[in-house]
């Protein structure tokens, strides 16, 4: 990874690219607790409506230590890796 | 030490157990365990100190409005506090011993822990227990994360505490990601690529300037963005430059931003100015910058990035982008990079900053809004002085245009050759200035509106002059002194250069000359 300062006058966020948007899910969706409270509940009604919706697909699950920090690299390193897609559960 | 609401100034010493709790207005966690705190403060208060810290000046203000509690709130909005303390999550409680380290820790609000803390109190101190109806309090609620870990916060107080001079956010660029497309991709450039800002780099950018990297050298508009040292040596970093270049650019920056030069005008014009660096003094050869052959265009480091960072610091740092407040209708290349030095060694005449006031040694940079340039002035005939001067006078009078007279001003670059029929007539800047104005001065009748072009007096303003008025010769500068003359280029070649200026004088852009403090 490289860090870099903020060349301008730091008024705006610095935007991030979205991803294109492919037209059907396909592979692996990664699903990512950040281990705030009843994130597991809403990620496992997810999952299950996944599966049942497109039963050709690989869900997998994957949890922050903390929701506090940002992801350690490594972890979000090996979602990277391992997945095409990736549905966040946010906040309580 | 910190300050409550009234300033009124606290202290933790350490020297006896205290509650130290850390909490957020904005955190539902913090507002549910208040009242708690409250309770405690009432039950055991008198008996130990309570540091309640919070992390917003108005948040505090908040909850003391709607909780009234019987301490005070104590201001943490630098955070330096909780950064110190290396708040994760809030509310975090400790009730610290004696010595003043931590002899329990509460995250968040888990009401067993929370419990036992209030019975451990009452016993410790043999009072009755705190009056909090526990049962009605939910078992556990996580909290929220401190601000002192916010992600655009954090890297601040890393590097303060530190003591690290780099104050600018921090970008990451993830592995998986190109960093010269990342930084297209952000709009962060002139289109060409750029040389990631790494701290490392811009430390090293730093070293070349003995300024404090937060002062603000100018406020940029039309962002009105506060270009600190900082800022000035991250977009010089990306244009290329070398740590000694730094100052110049600095100077330039601060050239560009007084009222007299308006770069906020000559950015945002649709006729498409851009500024001119011209530099003078020893900095010249200290930076081995181009003077010579080819002075004006591109091949030399020093004279590319130099200008370059200038106009990157304008885009980046006060925000004149094209397409927003930069509305150039047709742009110029000039846009890119535009600065090069004078052959002072080269010229008879007293070079650019000495006419400006400066002393010969002093190092200076001399800022000019172009609008068109550099226009050749092509006379490989005239073996006089006057006549190529007038030759010069003729081609400049096409700036703006024929009948445009009095409108701008002009920088001219006078070859070593031109330089060499000029002066074998003895001929000073102030005679090539004056055979300019003679040979571009025209009677008012023929500057007005016509058949051929619309351009000059109104018919209507002719209609009012007499006829002695119509017969008055006006010379294409309002002033001798708005033609502005250096010296640079090859030894051969005859082939003089001018760029043409923007509207002058105070309703447009007065060029700037500014000494290079650090390198005189």
């Amino acid at each position: 990874m490289t860090i870099i300062l903020d060349p301008t006058d730091e008024r705006v966020p610095v935007a991030r690219q979205v991803a294109p948007r492919p037209a059907r899910i396909t592979g692996t969706v990664a699903l990512l607790d950040i281990s705030k409270p009843r994130g597991n509940v809403l990620l496992d009604r997810l999952e299950a409506l996944l599966s049942e919706r497109l039963p050709g697909i690989t869900v997998k699950r994957y949890a922050k230590p903390t929701f506090t920090k940002p992801a350690p690299d490594a972890l979000r390193r090996q979602i990277f890796d391992e997945s095409d897609f990736l549905i966040e559960g946010l906040a309580d | 030490m910190l300050v409550d609401g009234q300033e009124r100034p606290h202290h933790f010493n350490g020297a006896a157990p205290s509650v130290v709790c850390f909490v957020k207005e904005d955190c539902p966690t913090c507002r549910e365990i208040l009242p708690v705190l409250v309770a405690l403060h009432d039950a055991f208060g008198e008996r130990l100190p309570f540091l309640v810290i919070g992390q917003t000046t108005d948040g505090n203000r908040r909850l003391a409005e709607q909780f009234e509690p019987g301490f005070a709130i104590l201001d943490d909005s630098a955070l330096k506090v909780s950064f110190a303390w290396d708040i994760d999550t809030v509310p975090t409680l400790f009730l610290t011993a004696a010595d003043g380290t931590a002899e329990r820790t509460l995250v968040g609000f888990v009401r067993d822990e929370w419990q036992a803390l209030a019975d451990h109190l009452a016993g410790t101190f043999g009072v009755a227990p705190a009056a909090v109806a526990w049962s009605e309090l939910p078992a556990w609620r996580p909290g929220c994360g401190s601000l002192s870990v916010d992600p655009l916060i954090a890297d601040r107080l890393r590097a303060e505490s530190e003591n690290s001079p780099l104050r600018a956010r921090r970008i990451e660029i993830a592995s998986h990601d190109d960093e010269f497309e990342f930084m297209f991709d952000q709009g962060m450039g002139d289109g060409l690529p750029l040389v990631p800002p790494t701290p490392e780099r811009v430390m090293r950018m730093l070293a070349g300037t003995q300024r404090d990297p937060q002062e603000v050298v100018a406020v940029i508009p039309p962002n009105m963005g506060e270009a600190t040292v900082e800022k000035i040596a991250i977009n010089a970093v990306m244009a290329g430059c070398r740590p000694e270049y730094l100052p110049v650019v600095i100077t330039a920056v601060e050239a560009i931003c007084t009222d007299a030069f308006n770069i906020h005008g000559v950015m945002a014009t649709t006729m498409g100015a851009s500024p001119v660096m011209v530099i003078n003094g020893p900095v010249r050869q200290r930076l081995g910058m181009n003077m010579k052959l080819g002075a004006l265009g591109q091949g030399n480091r020093a004279n590319a990035t130099m200008g370059r960072a200038v106009r990157l610091v304008v885009r980046n740092v006060g925000g004149a982008r094209p397409g927003g407040t930069e509305r150039s209708t047709l742009g110029n290349p000039m846009k890119f990079t535009m600065c090069f030095a004078e052959w002072e060694e080269r010229s008879p005449w007293e070079p650019l900053h000495v006419e400006r006031g400066f002393r010969a040694q002093d190092c200076v940079v001399t800022v000019f809004a172009m609008t068109s340039g550099p226009v050749q002035m092509v006379d490989q005939d005239s073996r006089t002085a006057s006549q190529l001067a007038g030759s010069l006078g003729l081609c400049l009078e096409s700036a703006f245009h024929p009948k445009a007279h009095y409108g701008t001003d002009t920088l001219v670059v006078v070859c070593p050759e031109h330089v060499d029929t000029l002066w074998r007539d003895g001929w000073s800047k102030e005679d090539i200035r004056r055979r300019i104005q003679e040979v571009t001065s025209r009677p008012i009748r023929d500057l007005v509106e016509n058949e051929v072009s619309a351009v000059g007096f109104k018919k209507s303003a002719a209609a009012a002059m007499t006829a002695e008025q119509l017969d008055r010769h006006l010379p294409k500068f309002r002033k001798d002194s708005d033609i502005h003359i250096t010296v640079a280029g090859s030894d051969a070649g005859k082939f003089s250069g001018a760029f043409h200026g923007w509207a002058t004088g105070e309703i447009g852009s007065q060029p700037v000359s500014k000494k290079i403090e650090e390198l005189s």
